[in-house]
Order: structure tokens, then C-alpha cells, then sequence
């Protein structure tokens, strides 16, 4: 028989247990932007908080299930690719409106593809887009039906139109009227970005629930990760999407619980030299860092392991090319992490009429080899990373200044006025396949950072690698795609544009106030699901 | 409180012998990175423990003493001397030179600091070694932070001027740089070196907090501002109380320096 306390016991439990496991609608979830969004425009997004704000307020056609990395339909119902690859005809959802109640139609898919590939907007998604060449066609069938025809045959056709968000062409609004979960209610320049729920947001639960479940998210501008980090602990915050490793550790030890490492992200962090013909560099160092000896030297001379266990405790592995090898279907397995070797850097460095004298390396004009890394200021990893490379470099006779830049003035200088030598930064990968990468590799992308935006190719294997991805991008055959992406992979390896350092991994904490969360590898690693986020009794009530 | 101002005098000398004679307690230097221990809490071989990247903190907070106690105090100087020539020359001129001093003080003080150190950051190049960069920044911090000081010291200048020394230094034929010079100035030291030592903490706090605009002390140099940086990190002070180090070195320094203020004032 159950006393009377018992039963009060358990009725306050099951109460308890109720409002932690199952959230209700409503609340605001709250968390961190690390630097300011640098545009609200969706097809010109380039940066970690605009694609953030895009994320959660833009819709798409088709989006992958960050969970099972499978395709979904968001604003298109279905869609069909024609057998040559080059066609992809959308059938759209009924009853679909933008944030502000324009209706949504077939008109605003071909507008957005219209401005998408115009050339002068420089679209950072449209670089995905023109693999097959800039002759991209759109045609409306019917108000509800929409094709979009490519000069050429493009593989995983319909993944590329997960990052694709379709803007309206008859709303007053423009961009600011959104398809997606959440619109921007409120900016506020260096504070905060207000997203509150899109009344007109066409999902619902298998409950005929309206989704989102929350009313608004915060998204507090924050590039002191430690200030987020104490104010996650005061609860302040429900969760942080990428933790440092330093405070994983931490966490783990205290709330263990609250912390989620998912192991190796596909993300990278990577050094790269200025080869910008343009660049207000001096002619001799350009010729260094055009030197593919000199980047493997200074790729060789690096000690990636030291970076693994010191900057990220452990919590990374030593990165081989542009895939992490949690990517199993696309790394190329014959590709080993370079050891550091300083001796075969030196021999390599000899190559190219470098030598050491007193210590400190020399060019073969006399002039001694130092130049300057820039990164962002207020990301500590980067900043450890910098220093443990200028050890590295200082044992090979290079001397190298570290800078650290408010992010900003960083992006200016690197996407800009290439008014730098050499920089540290890191690539958030949100796609399985080399497709998601064509806007990095492309010698004509905006993101080919070392030098971007080439008319046409300025180096040989950059030529080569334009052609590999094309090609990938236009067979159907995925043994063809592969030896072709694994063939980029090798060149990549070989002429270090990029060197890589470290992929990560993907470690974030979420509050026990979330419900509904389950982070993965692909980002955003807490909040893909955020239509379905929702924040428990007591949270909510708060706020 | 002559016993406390000794130990203040004992202290500050302390420090600055301990810093000055880096090289040889702190032979490795301030940029060794000990990679097999990275976080390590102090021992024999190192007495504050490493960094998170296993450089020796003690030698780091030796020589980061060092650059901070040369160069805050040159910074507070060029701050203080400005002040001293805008806010004590325009309230010793008095009338429109001390109106227009203080709309110049304000307009100053009303400037968005942080931007204008972005732009000044942009301008400044990349390929600048740890030691112009850090002297960089103490300069620009003292070249930046006078218009505080200048409006204390305009009051001041502006109250001396009316005084009766002044009238009777004025009756007596004294006149213009002179009178300024003889009679002004002095009066206005008291409150000069106030401003003065008040100046240094702040421009070490300063410091610390520039190195988020990439206009701190370049790496690997150490500063008591990229030492600070540090305990942004700290979560708990019981866990690794070691780093509370150079906090508790400011602290001493700074309060060894106001008790030896005291006894220059009570001097005067």
C-alpha cells in the first residue's frame, strides 16, 4: 500500500518530470552570436552569424536533416531531376506566406535564382551554383511549379538548394520578409539580434501544432566566449553551439551532463598565404608564398599533434586536406597528416635558394624571411595556435608576427583589400558532399581565399582543380566523383594553399531548460531543429 | 604610517629589482613553450606553474612587470603633461582660453574611443615586432588619455589663478610663462601627481583590454595586461589560485605607490 507522502512524492515527481521532459510552446531561447552579422541579406551571407540568422529565419526548398543527413522538403513539396542532370523542376507547398503574409509562389523562386546569378551582386552561394557555367535558366510552369535549368549536368542537384533561400519578389519588405521559423524583430548594432516566431510558418507537428514552439530567440552579439561561458552557468544562456575545449573540460567535470562531444567535426582550422596578385605585398614575399615549396616547408614545420593536445586538450585530430575524415565517403584514405619535420622543411626551403644563416632563414636576394599571421582577436584557440606556429616557423629561422584583429577589419583585410600575409581561420563545412565546396576550390569563387575571383586560372593546378570539380560535379558516376575529388584532394595536399591544421570537434552545451535538442557533427550542431526546441516549465516561465 | 611607507618603499624597490634581474632568475625566458606541460600547476621547475601553453609564468610575469612598470608610467607621463599644458595653461589663461579648453576637453571625452582605435589599428602595419607594438600602444594610450586629467587640472589652474598668491605674485610685477611656471605650477603638482598615478593602473587595465582590438602586446611579449587577459578564463579561484599572481602584484605595486604618494604630499 502507498502512504499518503509517497504519493504526494510521486505526484510532485511526475509533475517534475513532465515540465523537464516534455516543453511546451513558448519561451525565449537564448545564446550567442560571436561577432556581428555582417549582412541580413541571405544570398550574401559569408560569415558564422549571418548564416545563424539565415538558418533560422530563411526558407528553403529542400533542406538536409542535419540527424540523418538525408534531404527533406521544405517549401517544395517534391521535386524532380531530369535524367541528364541538368533540370530540376520543383513542385511548391500550398498556403505557404512570407513573415509579413505575402503569399509565397513559383515568381519568388525565379526571382531569387534571377538575383542569385546576376554577376554584380557577388553571391557567395551563387559560386554553387555556376559550377556548369553562368547560363542558368528559371522557368515558371504554374504558380506552384517551378524549373531551373543548368547548362550542364550537376550531381546532388537538389542539396545544393539547402542553402539557397528563396526571397520574395512581391513583398515591400524584400529580404526581410522570411519563410523560415523565425524573422528579425530587433537589431541592435553590438548587442543583440531579436528573431521572434513567423506567425505565418507553414510547419506543424504531427499534432497539428504550430511549429516554432518558441516565441523568440536572443542572439546576444558576444565575441568573449568566456563572458558565454559564465553566462551559460548563470543560466543566462540555453546553450552554446560550439564549445571550447578549455571550458568543455571544465563543464564536463562540474555538469557533466550539459556538455555533448559528437567527435570530429567536418569543420577545419587552417593557415594560408596572400598569393593575390593585386595585394599590397611585397613583390619578394609574394614570391614566396606563391611558392609551393615554401607552403609545404612551412606546412612540414608545424607540429599538428602539439596544436591537437595543447590548444584543443586533446578534444581535435591533426587535419589532413579541406575533408575531415569523419567524412567517410568523400576523404581520401591515402592521405596521411603531415609530421612535423624541420629538416625536410629546410631541404625543401634549400630548393627554392633559401638558407639559414645565424639562425635566421634568408631568401636568395638577401632578404630575411618574416611576415605577419593575422587572426580573429578574442578566439583563443586561434591565438594558442598562433603562437605554437611561430615557435614552430622560429626553428626553421622564420619569424613571424602575430596579430590579432577584431573580426571585422579581419574579413575587410582578407575578402577586401588583401592587406595581409598570412591568416588563420577555420571553415565550417555544413555539407557531406564536395559539392558544398565548390565555392572554395572554383578559382573564380569569392571564397578561394589564398586568391580569389580569378578570371581564369593563374596557376596550373588550380586549372587542374577547376576542372576536377567540375567534372565531379557533372557525373552521376560516384566512383568517378570520388577518384576526381580524391585527385583535388592530392593537389590540395601537394601546392598547401590551404594548410590545414586541426578538425575539431564538435563539442556543445545545452541547458537542461532545452528540450528537443540532439546535437550532431554537421551545423548547426544544437539548434537544427530549432522549430522544435522548447524550453521546460520553470525556464520558460522566467522569461 | 612612516612604517608602512617604508614597506611600500621596500615593496616597489623589490619588484623592481626582481624584474629588472629577469634574465638571470627567469633564464629561459619569457617565450619557451614547455609543451609536455601546458597548464601545469607551479613546482620546482616552474614556481607559478605554465601557461596554457606551457610557458613559464613566473618568467612571463617578471618580464611583463618589467615592460608595464617602464611603460605605464611613460604613458601616464605624456598624459599628465598634456594635461598639464591644455587644462593648467587654459585655466591659468582663464576667460575664452579656458571655455574653449573645456568644449575642446569635452568634445574629447565624447568621442567613440573604440572605433577610432579600430581605425587607428587599420592604419598601423602588420609587420611590426612585439617590442615597437607594445610601445605603440602605451603610446597612444598616453597621447589618448590626458582630457580627464586636463579638466581637474583646469579647475584647478582656474582656482589658483583667482588666489591671493597669484594677485600679490601679479601686484609684485610677475607676469605670462613666469608667474605660470614660479607660482601656478607648483600649486597644481599636488594635484598633477594624483593624476598621475591614478593613470597607471588604468592604462594597465587599458592595455589589457586593447589586446581585444589586436592593439595589445604583440606575442609572445608579456605584459601585466596580457597577464590579466588570462583570468578571463577562470571560472573558480579556489582551483588555481597561482594565476591570481600578477593581480595581486598590480594590487601590491599600485597601493605601494599611493602610500608613497601620501608621503610626497605630506612632503609638499
Amino acid at each position: 500500500m502507498i502512504g499518503r507522502r509517497t504519493l504526494l512524492r510521486l505526484i510532485v515527481c511526475a509533475v517534475l518530470v513532465s515540465g523537464v521532459a516534455f516543453g511546451q510552446n513558448g519561451g525565449q531561447l537564448r545564446f550567442c552570436l560571436s561577432s556581428e552579422p555582417k549582412t541580413f541579406d541571405p544570398l550574401l551571407v559569408d560569415d558564422d552569424a549571418s548564416l545563424t540568422i539565415r538558418y533560422l529565419t530563411g526558407g528553403v526548398l529542400s533542406r538536409v536533416d542535419r540527424h540523418t543527413q538525408e534531404l527533406e522538403p521544405e517549401l517544395a513539396e517534391s521535386w524532380k531531376i531530369s535524367p541528364d542532370g541538368k533540370q530540376i523542376t520543383f513542385k511548391l507547398r500550398h498556403g505557404v506566406r512570407y513573415s509579413d503574409g505575402t503569399p509565397f509562389s513559383a515568381d519568388d523562386v525565379a526571382f531569387t535564382m534571377k538575383r542569385l546569378m546576376d554577376p554584380a551582386l557577388h553571391s557567395p552561394v551563387g559560386d554553387t551554383f555556376r559550377t556548369a557555367g553562368n547560363a542558368v535558366t528559371t522557368k515558371v510552369i504554374a504558380p506552384d511549379q517551378v524549373s531551373v535549368t543548368f547548362p550542364g549536368p550537376i550531381v546532388g542537384l537538389d542539396r545544393i538548394f539547402d542553402e539557397l533561400v528563396i526571397v520574395s519578389i512581391h513583398s515591400p519588405k524584400k529580404e526581410a520578409a522570411v519563410a523560415g521559423p523565425f524573422r528579425v524583430a530587433e537589431y541592435k548594432a553590438g548587442s543583440s539580434v531579436l528573431l521572434e516566431r513567423n506567425p505565418y510558418y507553414w510547419k506543424t507537428d504531427s499534432q497539428g501544432r504550430r511549429m516554432p514552439y518558441l516565441d523568440s530567440i536572443r542572439l546576444d552579439i558576444q565575441p568573449n566566449r568566456d563572458v558565454e561561458l559564465l553566462r551559460f552557468r548563470r543560466g543566462e544562456l540555453d546553450l552554446i553551439n560550439t564549445l571550447d575545449t578549455d571550458y568543455f573540460d571544465r563543464l564536463a567535470a562540474s555538469s557533466a551532463p550539459l556538455v555533448h562531444d559528437a567527435g570530429p567535426s567536418l569543420d577545419s582550422d587552417f593557415m594560408w598565404f596572400n598569393q593575390v596578385a593585386t595585394a599590397p605585398v611585397p613583390e619578394y614575399k609574394r614570391a614566396w608564398f606563391r611558392s609551393s615549396n615554401f607552403r609545404r616547408a612551412v606546412s612540414q614545420a608545424i607540429n599538428r599533434a602539439d596544436i591537437s593536445r595543447i590548444v584543443y586538450n586533446g578534444h581535435a585530430q591533426p587535419a589532413i586536406g579541406p575533408v575531415s575524415p569523419s567524412n567517410k565517403l568523400w576523404f581520401n584514405s591515402s592521405l596521411k597528416a603531415e609530421p612535423q619535420n624541420p629538416q625536410a622543411a629546410l631541404e625543401r626551403l634549400k630548393a627554392d635558394g633559401f638558407h639559414l644563416q645565424n639562425g635566421s632563414l634568408i631568401d636568395k636576394n638577401g632578404n630575411p624571411v618574416e611576415f605577419s599571421i593575422v587572426t580573429n582577436a578574442g578566439s583563443k584557440p586561434r591565438e594558442r595556435m598562433g603562437v605554437l606556429i611561430q615557435e614552430d616557423l622560429s626553428k626553421i629561422g622564420i619569424k613571424v608576427n602575430l596579430v590579432t584583429l577584431d573580426f571585422p577589419s579581419l574579413i575587410e583585410r582578407i575578402t577586401q583589400k588583401f592587406n595581409y600575409e598570412a591568416a588563420i581561420l577555420g571553415f565550417r563545412n555544413v555539407d557531406l558532399d564536395p559539392n558544398g565546396q565548390m565555392n572554395i576550390w572554383m578559382s573564380s569563387a569569392e571564397n578561394h581565399a589564398w586568391n580569389p575571383q580569378q578570371k581564369s586560372p593563374e596557376t596550373a593546378w588550380e586549372a587542374e582543380i577547376d576542372k576536377l570539380m567540375r567534372a565531379q560535379a557533372e557525373t552521376s558516376d560516384q566512383k568517378k566523383r570520388k577518384q576526381n575529388f580524391d585527385r583535388v584532394q592530392e593537389i590540395v595536399y601537394q601546392q598547401a594553399p590551404f594548410i590545414y591544421l586541426v578538425n575539431p570537434n564538435a563539442l556543445s552545451a545545452i541547458s537542461t531548460s532545452v528540450a528537443g535538442a540532439n546535437p550532431g557533427i554537421l551545423y548547426p550542431q544544437t539548434f537544427w531543429n530549432a522549430e522544435r526546441l522548447t524550453l521546460t516549465g520553470t525556464a520558460r516561465a522566467s522569461r | 604610517m612612516k612604517a608602512a611607507r617604508w614597506v611600500a618603499c621596500v615593496v616597489v624597490a623589490a619588484v623592481c629589482a626582481l624584474s629588472f634581474g629577469a634574465n638571470w632568475l627567469a633564464p629561459d625566458g619569457y617565450a619557451k613553450q614547455f609543451r609536455e606541460a601546458p597548464g601545469a600547476p607551479p613546482s620546482r621547475a616552474h614556481l607559478l606553474g605554465t601557461d596554457e601553453i606551457g610557458r613559464d609564468r613566473f618568467a612571463r610575469v617578471l618580464y611583463g612587470t618589467r615592460i608595464s612598470l617602464l611603460l605605464a608610467p611613460a604613458a601616464a607621463f605624456v598624459s599628465s603633461a598634456l594635461a598639464a599644458l591644455i587644462g593648467g595653461l587654459a585655466g591659468y589663461l582663464g576667460g575664452i582660453w579656458l571655455k574653449l579648453s573645456r568644449a575642446f576637453t569635452d568634445l574629447f571625452l565624447s568621442l567613440p574611443w573604440l572605433f577610432l582605435l579600430i581605425t587607428v589599428r587599420a592604419l598601423l602595419p602588420l609587420n611590426v615586432s612585439p617590442l615597437v607594438s607594445v610601445l605603440i600602444t602605451f603610446l597612444i594610450l598616453g597621447l589618448l588619455g590626458w582630457a580627464a586629467s586636463a579638466r581637474v587640472l583646469s579647475t584647478s589652474a582656474d582656482a589658483a589663478r583667482n588666489s591671493d598668491f597669484v594677485l600679490q605674485a601679479r601686484a609684485s610685477g610677475l607676469h605670462g610663462p613666469r608667474l605660470f611656471l614660479v607660482h601656478v605650477l607648483p600649486n597644481l603638482m599636488p594635484v598633477l601627481t594624483a593624476q598621475f598615478w591614478i593613470s597607471i593602473p588604468v592604462f594597465i587595465l587599458g592595455e589589457a583590454n586593447l589586446g581585444v582590438l589586436g592593439l595589445g602586446v604583440a606575442e609572445p611579449l608579456p605584459s601585466w595586461g596580457s597577464l590579466l587577459r588570462e583570468l578571463e578564463g577562470m571560472i573558480s579561484f579556489r582551483e588555481e589560485p597561482w594565476r591570481l599572481v600578477p593581480l595581486f602584484l598590480l594590487i601590491v605595486v599600485m597601493t605601494s605607490f599611493q602610500l608613497l604618494l601620501s608621503n610626497e604630499e605630506v612632503t609638499a
